[in-house]
């Protein structure tokens, strides 16, 4: 049996993600690593979130879409360490949130290796760019926002609120 | 199947190949540690790390429960949204710590028969979750001591001798940074805020505090894992001085409180719970245990 045109890598590597349609799983760096083996691919994915209901429906995706390519023996696995961190998302992924209206995360800032968390008491000092107009006159209206990775955002200059794709 | 389809493909996909179809009631379409090697490490006693796995599992379930139950009610849409997504990242936290737990014991339990098939005094929670809020003042109270908790518990498993703990922990402890600094600047808004508001916060504090030092107390399970369990006495001054500087920007002072007795020392880690549990646990398993197995 002469094996698919196209590699598997390339199949995963082009699932969008369910909840973000305009941007793939692997511009998210929820897609790590897919490894053909003979027949067999296994596909490893990572959560952004633990509780990220997205998982299920990426994990059903990947299969569905790699078995329509010709890969019939496929597994997809999770791996959780290293912990997702927002700093995967790729440029590409970038200017796919941001011509979506969704502000692109800026640079996680690294959890101390030890020693406790420190705590922030207020937002950050420096506003998230809005999305649309490009100005910094923007404000969190929420910490939280419609899935676990994004924060919601106003912005005083086109007064048009925006989604942000945490920093983490 | 064409491109047409593509905008539902995902949920389509996961309608025609679910193996497990327990939607009805459970989570049990996914295996939350699928594919990951869950062998329990040489020196560590599985049935050990198993019931102490239980044990942070049980505090992130039943206090997502809690505060799921504020879905609907909240005083606002935007702080709606931030307990349904911390609900959901403890819950998520729940599943994993529950699977692990099922993986380490042998027993093959899955994290739907150990959230829905037991019975209150197989719980292994710390009675702070269990307990519900009187208003907004006091789940940010509850929030805060409990996230700062956890943050320090979690914070120091990223090192512990299970790795499986280890990630999962290492994923968490972003999650709840995330949590404690909501929390903690809601008790500042509150305590800093009216004199209404000052009063509310201070007696959400009040009706807490009594349940602050089972936190720090170690269980004999915890002590029979050194080195993969965390030493929780040693995280109080973590929590003293995060509460403290907390409470000195919302201009309140540390309450006074006798912390709540159990029974001939037993309290929620060793099955022993307040009432409020029984009532929590009948609604949260009541689909489960009227349909068993139930597939839609």
């Amino acid at each position: 049996m002469s094996p698919p045109p196209v590699p598997a890598a390339g199949i995963a590597a082009a699932v969008p993600d369910p909840e973000l349609p305009m941007v793939t799983v692997a511009d998210l760096g929820i897609l790590r690593q897919v490894r053909e083996d003979g027949g067999h691919v296994t596909v490893t994915i990572t959560p952004t979130y633990s509780g990220c209901p997205a998982l299920a429906e990426i994990s059903a995706d990947l299969s569905r879409r790699l078995r329509q390519a010709g890969y019939h023996d496929v597994t997809v696995r999770t791996e959780l360490s290293p912990p997702w961190t927002s700093d995967w998302i790729t440029a590409e992924g970038r200017r796919k949130l941001a011509a979506a209206g969704i502000a692109p995360p800026r640079p996680a800032g690294r959890l101390p290796a030890s020693g406790p968390v420190p705590l922030r008491l207020t937002a950050g000092p420096r506003p998230v760019p809005c999305p649309r107009c490009g100005s910094a006159r923007t404000r969190e209206t929420s910490a939280f926002s419609a899935t676990a990775c994004k924060s919601l955002h106003r912005c005083e200059e086109c007064h048009e609120p925006f989604e942000y794709v945490k920093e983490i | 199947m064409t491109d047409d389809d593509d905008e539902y493909g995902a949920y389509q996909a996961l309608a025609e190949e679910a193996e497990d179809h327990r939607w009805a009631f459970g989570t049990g379409f996914t295996d939350p540690l699928a594919g990951v090697d869950t062998t329990v490490p040489a020196g560590v006693d599985g049935a050990l790390l198993a019931a102490y796995c239980l044990m942070l599992g049980d505090d992130a379930l039943i206090y997502s429960h809690r505060l799921q139950q504020w879905v609907t009610r909240a005083p606002e849409l935007e702080e709606e949204t931030a307990l349904a997504n911390i609900a959901l990242d403890l819950l998520g936290q729940a599943r994993m710590l529950l699977a692990r737990a099922g993986r380490a014991d042998g027993s093959g339990r899955d994290e739907d028969d150990l959230a829905f098939l037991r019975d209150e005094g197989e719980f292994r929670n710390v009675r702070l979750v269990e307990r519900p809020d009187a208003d907004f003042a006091e789940l940010a109270g509850r929030l805060l001591v409990f996230s700062t908790w956890r943050l320090a518990l979690l914070g120091a498993l990223t090192a512990s001798r299970d790795p499986v703990l280890a990630a999962i922990a290492a994923k968490s402890v972003k999650e709840l940074a995330y949590h404690r600094d909501y929390a903690a600047r809601w008790v500042v808004r509150l305590g800093d805020g009216t004199d209404v508001s000052h009063a509310k916060i201070t007696a959400g504090l009040a009706a807490v505090w009594p349940l602050v030092d089972e936190l720090f107390t170690p269980h004999p399970i915890e002590l029979g894992l050194p080195g993969t369990a965390a030493d929780v006495r040693a995280l109080r001054g973590e929590f003293d001085t995060v509460l403290d500087t907390v409470l000195a920007a919302a201009t309140l002072d540390r309450p006074q409180a006798v912390p709540l007795a159990g029974l001939g020392g037993r309290t929620g880690r060793d099955g022993l719970h307040t009432e409020d549990l029984g009532y929590l646990l009948a609604e949260m398993q009541s689909v489960a245990r009227a349909l068993p197995g139930s597939t839609w």
